[in-house]
């Protein structure tokens, strides 16, 4: 990768109990991209994000940021980073205002007024900028957790599990204001469960598991490799054998032939064709049937699938 | 050095003490009120003179002192245990904010508050008790230097801390007791041996002397040992924190 934002090797980290929650992590962030981190929890999302950001010390290897090692050039570095961390965690008597200049100031930046305007009203938060940040909901306290992290216009945004407890139009928004910075050149690394998420937004997805990146790929890529359609289809009669028709397919007939199964596709809407295909053939074929459930892989299917493959020591 | 960091550290700080300023200055400031109507109007009218001075004027600088000791403690304690207890500390630690930045800032601040409220203390004991200052500058000075001071303890304190229970001990257990038996309420020529000897090995009986010493003229102990004990723990207290910040104990997992 040529001249990458973010350049971790090798890196690691075992916290004083014992648990090891990065076991050798080699990463390279694009400039300008958004790269979403997948992983069940406990995986080490937030220890990565911590490493990076001078939350704890890394127990081995490197982390280099815009070119410069992030410990030896800590205060170059981390003007230039925002954090957005998983728990809510402020002063909850402070008032919205308050707290966001607070925030931009401990960063070394001058006041900007306009600036911190345009920030709360980004995150609608501007009518609220008087309010106790106690007197707020959860949904808006994550925004002002956001827009502290904005405050002082980092280059590199990490946002851990920024939708976590959002509602789904909440959810929306944020996925449109995440989408928003990223156009505005800001490079932005989330961590999240739900492979939605990442499938909506990331650039780039990253799957990490015990301490270890088991995959970095182009999203289309990761979800053409991992995604998968399933449907099963009950039928009225039994069938003894499959139909020549459907050879072309993934199809299988579990139950003593009472259910025909499709498992295939991949992430990009193939699956899902290919079983209105299977449904069509079915009709064409005269071969009845009752009841339909298809479902996508999910992201647990996809950690499932990885284990079984080997490919995670399990 | 990020100054507008410290800054910013610095008005937050203080700017969380005038939110609660009822609170913040009604405590010490109707507990010192009490101790002079006990000991400096109603008990001090009934003792002899101390050195030349009235018990009434004698007691201000150990009052003083105790406030001191308690307000610049427990203010740099809470001010830097309290983020760590939210997890508020995040962005503390993801800022571009080192040593210096934090010392000014929190450190700096916990020595303002417990100042305005000395002030505001030598003012109530006006209402009192006759005093008067033999050494002003020295004595701004010298409260200046034992803020500090106990301010730098204080923010040691709250990183040692897991608790709040942890954060009232070693003020109630060992500053406050301390205080009582450093001469606060007497003068070591009060004392039968052996507690005069032992009385010397309290550090507290030198900050209060070295105070009373600014107040009147005239103390168990001289001003330049006071100043220089103060400033050696001063030092101590920098060095401790230099390195919680190098090794990054209990700040950074
Ligand atoms: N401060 C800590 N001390 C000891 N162990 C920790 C600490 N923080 C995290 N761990 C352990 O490290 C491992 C990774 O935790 P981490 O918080 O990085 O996971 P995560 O991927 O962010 O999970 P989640 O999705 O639940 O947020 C876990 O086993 C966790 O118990
Ligand atoms: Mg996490």
């Amino acid at each position: 990768m040529t001249d990458p934002i973010l350049d971790i090797r090798n890196l690691s980290k075992t916290y004083k109990g014992g648990t090891t929650a990065l076991a050798g992590v080699d990463l390279q962030i694009r400039k300008g991209e958004i790269f979403a981190l997948l992983g069940p929890n406990g995986a080490g999302k937030t220890t990565l994000i911590g490493a990076v950001c001078g939350l704890l010390r890394p127990s081995g290897g490197t982390i280099e940021a815009f070119g410069l090692d992030v410990e030896r050039h800590w205060r170059e570095v981390r003007r230039r980073i925002g954090l957005v961390p998983q728990e809510l965690a402020f002063d909850m008597f402070a008032r919205v205002e308050h707290a966001v200049n607070y925030s931009r100031g401990m960063f070394g930046c001058p006041p900007n007024p306009a600036r911190i305007e345009e920030v709360l009203r980004s995150l609608s938060l501007w009518d609220k900028r008087d309010a106790r940040i106690m007197e707020l909901s959860g949904g808006m306290k994550r925004r002002v957790m956001i827009a502290k992290a904005l405050s002082h216009d980092p280059d590199v945004l990490f946002l851990d599990e920024p939708t976590a407890g959002v509602d789904v139009e909440l959810r929306r928004d944020m996925w449109r204001q995440i989408g928003a910075l990223r156009d505005r050149g800001t490079t932005i690394i989330l961590t999240t469960h739900y492979i939605e998420e990442a499938q909506e937004m990331a650039d780039r997805v990253g799957v990490i598991n015990r301490g270890r990146l088991l995959l970095v790929d182009d999203k289309a890529t990761i979800m053409a490799k991992l995604g998968s359609t399933e449907a099963r289809i009950v039928l009225a009669e039994p069938l003894a054998g499959l139909p020549p028709a459907l050879a072309q397919y993934p199809v299988s007939l579990e139950d003593d032939g009472r259910r025909l199964v499709y498992r295939g596709g991949d992430g990009t809407g193939k699956g899902k064709r290919e079983a209105a295909e299977v449904i069509r053939t079915l009709v064409a074929e005269g071969i009845a049937f009752e009841e339909i459930d298809t479902r996508e892989s999910s992201l647990e299917d996809i950690f499932v699938d990885l284990v079984e493959r080997g490919e995670v020591p399990a | 050095m990020n100054v507008r960091g410290a800054i910013a550290i610095f008005n937050n700080e203080l700017a969380r003490f005038f939110r609660t300023v009822f609170g913040s200055l009604l405590s010490p400031v109707l507990t010192t009120s009490l101790y002079f109507i006990v000991f400096g109007a109603a008990i001090g009218s009934r003792m002899q003179d101390v050195g030349g001075v009235s018990y009434g004027a004698f007691i201000v600088p150990g009052l003083l002192m105790l406030t001191l000791l308690s307000e610049s403690t427990s203010n740099a304690s809470f001010g830097i245990y309290m983020p760590r207890f939210t997890g508020a500390i995040y962005e503390l630690l993801s800022a571009p904010v080192g040593v210096a930045e934090t010392l000014i800032g929190f450190v700096g601040a916990a020595a303002m508050k417990s100042l305005i409220i000395a002030g505001i203390i030598l003012v109530t004991a006006m209402l009192f008790v006759d005093y008067s200052i033999a050494h002003p500058v020295l004595a701004v000075g010298y409260i200046v230097l034992v803020a500090s001071a106990f301010s730098l303890f204080g923010f040691i304190l709250g990183i040692w801390a897991d608790g709040f229970e942890r954060l009232s001990i070693i003020p109630m257990l060992v500053l406050t007791p301390l205080t009582f038996l450093g001469g606060t309420f007497y003068s070591v020529d009060m004392l039968e041996e052996p507690w005069r000897t032992v009385a010397q090995f309290n550090p507290v009986f030198y900050l209060v002397n070295g105070l009373r010493w600014t107040f009147t003229g005239s103390a168990d102990v001289s001003i330049g040992l006071a100043f220089g004990m103060t400033l050696g723990f001063v030092v101590l207290c920098v060095a401790v924190i230099a390195v919680i910040f190098r090794t990054g104990w209990r700040l950074r997992g």
